[in-house]
């Protein structure tokens, strides 16, 4: 078939049933992405004639003799392979403003946005409603395609809270400024490499998996025939093939802190979308096929099925993990019931006595939803073995070398026989803390001795990942008439689903920071974590904290209603301060400080900027109302978090960091560069960042738990400067003078005797290390206004408002763009999203068009404010803020609902058609 | 994406190169439901858009429109100033789940065929009275009023092998007055309820009732309703196993909402008579 392709004619084999996308990333086209495969989330976007089209809705014999345009040939004609161009004004626009942040919907977004009018371009929100993007939260992307992003400079510029112009500014890219990404040019040209934008992801054998249509079934009969006969099928992998042991796919510095339940593939399915086997062939159309003759060749028993968590603990429930399952291996653990996957006990002071000296006693129960990740670039791996034999794997996760650990546990492998790297991470929110793709890729080329790899399908991914854990939680607030606390209960049950990856980390988490910050001396915790027949949930943005903050938040603005009390000023009355004993549960030593604190600073911004500004009038019939919730988090996870980095001065005089953490939109790199810029005393662009690979460093936990800065930031900042001394000396050494008397400048070291070029001290290498011990903590207050139609339900915001206390910030725009995005993330939570499962346990929304995640018009800007604080912990002061905005937005919209209603709502999401009763209701008897 | 199922396209270049319709068959129009997901059973495409039908006429009986014209055809379609309801056939367009880049590609056929209960075209088609023409495979034709087109979701009165060729709207029902009124769970989302109601000259009021049921219902009344009567006619056309029910709405929100904005367009439409 000819056409022509960013400007030049191309001669493309096609198939009769295939899209254009993969007829052009075929043709080396990377930049064309694929998100959702079904014409949803616009990252395949192309010009097509002109016209911009969903490249995975056209057929590919359609584009014949017509001309298509890609990200790579939006700046002019080019070729595949030629040198990366960002010359088109919309690129520029994405640049100027940093309209991305993972970047994989970037391509599309802006092959989409070069193609408005203006007509179009005035309402972006119908628009842009076929680009999603997880990240950004759209604020940046609006502003660029408004052409209004030019000076990056004004990024956090509010009242009170711009960072930007926080001390030590001492040039362009150093910390406190708005550096772009390093890797921005890429992303805007189409060029940035993902997993799979490489030639060899084309070549290698494709796998697919057959997936349980059962709850909860043991497989009696695989016949692999049929499948093996399909021309093209390489091999077919089952439970016989895999190893015996177990792991966890949750990933932690100590792997036992998730219980290893799960084979690479196990004969006992436990959810709908459980791998029962694998098909590896030749093309994906083999596989597939042979997918479909195994799913016919497989012979089930099938089990009753546990699927309400509610019904986990009774005595009759059926068992997820049954131990008659696994002969002859140690039992596991002995808790109360087989179905526990992990509880948490405890009490300080006595909530009784505390509850029974209470003015006001509040009691709620709230439950929190199943959420996807819905990370624009799905899991998956590419793996293979390397010259020297090497297994290998290119994945796109958080945890590269908790990968590496996992992988080498599970064949026997020592840590020099396996690689993992990564590419560009095309988003993650904690969905990539998990092995789910790797082991079965590493079984597949070691059985195969070839490359092997496995992309998962937008539908894989929302049926058969993991998921935030849902929860009930019921709670029970105490206080005095003053309003200071006297007791808070949390009773938490949290559905892990089939598999415990997480489950104790996400119920302790849970349980953890959201009493910890407040200064109350009775407080109890009972937390069950339950195994049902359902898909796994995972670590997710927040780890079990958005969940009980939803349910706390919201239970102290009931009690703030009752006592009359502003909720600002009970939250002031009652959070914890310095000088005081951070608290959850229990009295155990614990290496959490106040770094800094400026959760006051943060209410006040919130409170200040709402009364300034409360946003417009709703229209007529609407009511509008205020609400607010605050959130503290630790910034380093507990239990060790560990980061090492290398920095090296090259020949040529340029600095080379390596660490181990991987990009996915977090800014990491950013904040490494800007480190490292002001440790050494140099232009940003002399520093270049490589990442992700169990080759750069010796170690590296991952990057979760929004440690990217705190810890890897750390490493990367001490690695600096140690080059930076080794550097000094070389050339006090050299020029016969005191270490102290030199400093670098630029491009060369300034002794007393002259300067001393860099690159004559080349080669050096440092390197630093980062435990993650002490911890601080970070705070988050969210503020909305909001409008609800007492008829219909339906909810606007009027006014959003988000203060941080991230310490010190050192790339205010970047934070401020993980602010916005965590505040997007949530809203779709608070307002959108739900994994519906069936009553048979199958996941429903499997689907960008089911399962609805905000589009440009769902979300509203959000002024983001900082606190100024500098931390004693973190990098220059710095402290985490990439997972901890998410967790106060949920209670803060019920909290305005509740305000502008009189409806007090317990769960999310507030979707019109689930709270139109309530609120009608409430509207009726509150006249 | 990929079908990989699929063996072989055919690019008719008229009706008599349509082939004998085999189980494996589906048409092709502008393809943005069929290539969004997994299509298994497949192993031939019939290219409809090969066989070169202009998308639209406008004459003095009315619009008619191919199967294959797009979403985005129409939407820009420049129609005679008589026919007041057009401001619906745009409203309709853009009240598709998908971007203005699907609506360029998308067909009015595939969205008729396709019978999803928010599928906009549905409900202008049923408004505005439309007739489908449909050829048979053996080369026969019959006319179905559209109301009688979509049985249910995803379910069409359309035989084995039977192909929409055009859909037909009388200029009597494009001069009506029109208006239209959606809801959503989301601001730019699928339809949970769309309904249209139109007016005559006559003072002859109708109600298009879609997304929030199975199948489009329309009711007819010789004049504009008090808003009681409305909501009770409604009542008794819609029973509860009529009500659509998936992630897009849940049954009971669907029912009050469509009888909140049937009572709407019944106020809008009397105001301005």
């Amino acid at each position: 078939m000819r056409l022509t392709v960013n400007g030049h004619a191309h001669d493309l084999a096609t198939r009769p049933g295939q899209c254009l996308r993969t007829a052009l990333r075929e043709a080396g086209w990377f930049g064309v992405k694929k998100g959702c495969d079904a014409g949803d989330c616009g990252a395949c976007t192309v010009h097509l004639d002109g016209e911009p089209v969903h490249s995975c809705l056209v057929p590919a014999f359609r584009a014949e003799g017509r001309a298509v345009t890609t990200i790579e040939g939006l700046s002019g004609p080019c070729r595949a392979g030629d040198a990366p161009r960002a010359e088109h004004p919309m690129q520029a626009a994405f640049l100027g403003a940093q309209g991305f942040q993972c970047g994989f919907c970037t391509p599309g977004m802006i092959m989409t946005a070069a193609a408005l009018d203006q007509g179009r371009r005035a309402d972006l929100g119908d628009a842009l409603k076929g680009n999603l993007c997880r990240c950004t939260g759209y604020r940046a992307i609006r502003e660029a395609v408004a052409g209004a992003g030019q000076d990056g400079g004004d990024g956090a510029g509010q009242d009170g809270g711009d960072g930007a112009d926080q001390d030590g500014g001492d040039g362009a890219g150093a910390p406190g400024r708005d550096l772009p990404a390093p890797a921005a040019s890429l992303v805007v040209a189409g060029a940035a490499r993902f997993t799979f934008d490489l030639p060899e992801a084309g070549t290698a054998l494709r796998l697919k998996v057959l997936r349980s249509p059962h709850a909860h079934a043991r497989v009696t009969a695989i016949d692999t025939a049929p499948a093996l006969a399909i021309p093209g099928v390489v091999a077919v992998l089952t439970h016989a093939d895999a190893p015996p042991g177990r792991f966890s796919t949750g990933r932690h510095q100590d792997p036992r802190d998730d219980a290893a339940d799960t084979r690479v593939l196990d004969p006992i399915l436990r959810f709908v979308g459980q791998r029962v086997a694998a098909v590896v062939a030749e093309t994906e159309a083999a596989a597939e096929a042979g997918v479909r003759a195994l799913a016919l060749a497989v012979r089930y028993e099938i089990r009753p099925a546990l699927l309400d968590p509610a019904r986990a603990l009774e005595p009759d429930a059926p068992r997820v993990h049954d131990a008659a399952d696994r002969p002859g291996e140690d039992a596991p653990p002995l808790l109360a019931h087989p179905n526990l996957a992990a509880e948490v006990h405890g009490e300080v002071g006595d909530v009784a006595a505390g509850l029974a000296e209470a003015a006001c006693v509040y009691e709620g129960e709230f439950h929190s939803q199943r959420l996807q990740h819905a990370h624009l670039e799905t899991h998956g791996c590419l793996g293979w073995r390397d010259a020297d034999g090497r297994l290998t794997l290119r994945s796109s996760t958080q945890v590269p070398f908790l990968t590496r650990d996992a992988v080498c546990a599970l064949f026997g492998l020592g840590r020099d026989e396996v690689r993992v790297l990564c590419g560009r991470v095309g988003g993650g929110f904690g969905g990539k803390q998990e092995m789910l793709t790797e082991d079965l890729v590493a079984l597949a080329v070691l059985r195969t001795g070839r490359p092997v790899t496995w992309e998962l399908t937008r539908r894989e991914q929302f049926a058969a990942t993991t998921t935030r854990h849902p929860m009930r939680v019921r709670v029970k607030v105490g206080a005095r008439a003053d309003g200071r606390l006297t007791a808070l209960a949390l009773d938490v049950l949290s559905d892990t689903g089939a598999y415990g990856n997480h489950a104790g980390g996400v119920i302790h988490h849970g349980c953890n920071e959201v009493l910890a910050a407040y200064s109350c001396p009775n407080k109890r915790v009972d937390g069950h974590a339950v195994y049902t027949h359902t898909l796994p949930a995972g670590a997710f943005r927040g780890y079990g904290l958005s969940q009980t903050v939803f349910a706390l938040e919201s239970a102290l603005d009931e009690v703030a209603r009752r006592l009359g009390i502003d909720p600002f000023d009970l939250r002031r009355i009652n959070a914890v301060r310095p000088g005081e004993a951070m608290v959850s549960h229990s009295l155990e030593p614990h290496d959490v400080v106040f770094g800094s604190y400026g959760l006051d600073q943060c209410l006040m911004l919130a409170q200040e900027a709402l009364a300034a500004d409360p946003g417009p009038a709703p229209e007529p019939g609407w009511r509008a109302g205020t609400g607010m919730a605050m959130a503290m988090i630790d910034t380093i996870p507990p239990r060790g978090h560990f980061a090492e980095a290398r920095a090296s001065l090259d020949a040529d005089g340029t600095y080379l960091i390596r660490v181990g953490t991987a990009e996915f939109g977090n800014g990491a790199h950013t904040v490494h560069r800007q480190l490292a810029a002001r440790a050494l005393s140099a232009a940003p662009e002399t520093i270049r960042i490589a990442g992700a690979d169990t080759d750069a460093v010796g170690h590296d936990t991952g990057a979760y738990g929004s440690t990217g800065t705190v810890v890897a930031g750390t490493a990367v900042l001490r690695a600096a400067q140690a080059l930076a001394g080794a550097i000094l000396a070389r050339a006090a050494e050299g020029m016969g003078v005191d270490p102290a008397a030199c400093r670098i400048d630029g491009a060369a070291v300034a002794t007393p005797h002259g300067p001393v070029p860099l690159a004559a001290l080349a080669p050096l290498d440092a390197p630093g290390r980062a435990d993650g011990t002490p911890r601080s903590v970070a705070f988050n207050v969210q503020a909305f206004r909001v409008a609800v139609h007492p008829a219909s339900g339906q909810v606007r915001i009027l006014r959003s408002v988000h203060a941080a206390d991230a310490g010190y910030v050192i790339n205010p725009r970047q934070c401020r763009g993980q602010v916005e995005g965590g505040v997007a993330q949530a809203i779709g939570a608070a307002l959108y999203e739900d994994l519906r499962l069936d009553a048979h346990g199958r996941v429903e929304t499997d689907a960008f068009r089911s399962y609805h995640i905000p589009a440009c018009a769902d979300v509203p800007d959000t002024q983001v404010l900082f606190a100024r604080t500098h931390d004693s912990v973190g990098p220059l002061g710095a402290k985490s803020m990439s997972e901890s905005p998410f967790n106060p937005v949920a209670a803060a919209l019920g909290n305005a609902i509740r305000d502008a209603t009189g409806a007090r709502l317990a769960a999310t999401p507030f979707a019109p058609d689930r709270i139109f009763r309530a609120v009608a209701e409430a509207c009726r008897a509150g006249g | 994406m990929d079908l990989h199922t699929i063996e072989t396209v055919l690019r008719p270049r008229d009706r008599g190169d349509l082939p004998e319709w085999r189980a494996g068959d589906a048409c092709l129009a502008g393809g943005t439901w069929l290539f969004s997901q997994p299509q298994p059973d497949l192993r031939r495409l019939v290219d409809l858009a090969a066989l070169g039908w202009p998308p639209h006429r406008i004459d003095a009986d009315g619009l008619t429109l191919s199967a294959t014209c797009t979403l985005g055809d129409l939407e820009a379609l420049d129609l005679p100033a008589a026919w007041i309801a057009a401001p619906v056939i745009g409203a309709c367009c853009r009240a598709l789940l998908g971007s203005f880049k699907i609506r360029h590609v998308a067909t009015v056929g595939g969205n008729l065929c396709l019978a999803l209960p928010a599928g906009p075209i549905i409900a202008l088609a049923v408004a505005m009275e439309a007739t489908c023409l449909l050829w048979a495979p053996d080369g026969t034709e019959r006319r179905l009023p559209a109301l009688g087109l979509v049985l249910g979701p995803q379910r069409t009165a359309l035989a084995p092998g039977e192909i929409l060729r055009s859909l037909h709207l009388p200029a009597a029902a494009l001069s009506r007055r029109a208006v239209l009124r959606r809801a959503s769970l989301t601001p730019n989302g699928r339809s949970g309820a769309l309904l249209i109601g139109t007016l005559a000259m006559d003072g002859a009021f109708a109600l298009t009732v879609t997304a929030s049921v199975k199948r489009p219902v329309r009711l007819a009344f010789p004049a504009v309703p008090g808003r009681g009567a409305l909501i009770r006619a409604l009542d008794a056309a819609l029973p509860d196993d009529l009500i659509h029910d998936d992630v897009h709405g849940r049954p009971d929100w669907r029912r009050h909402t469509t009888g909140a904005l049937a009572g709407e367009i019944r106020d809008a439409l009397e105001a301005g008579a």
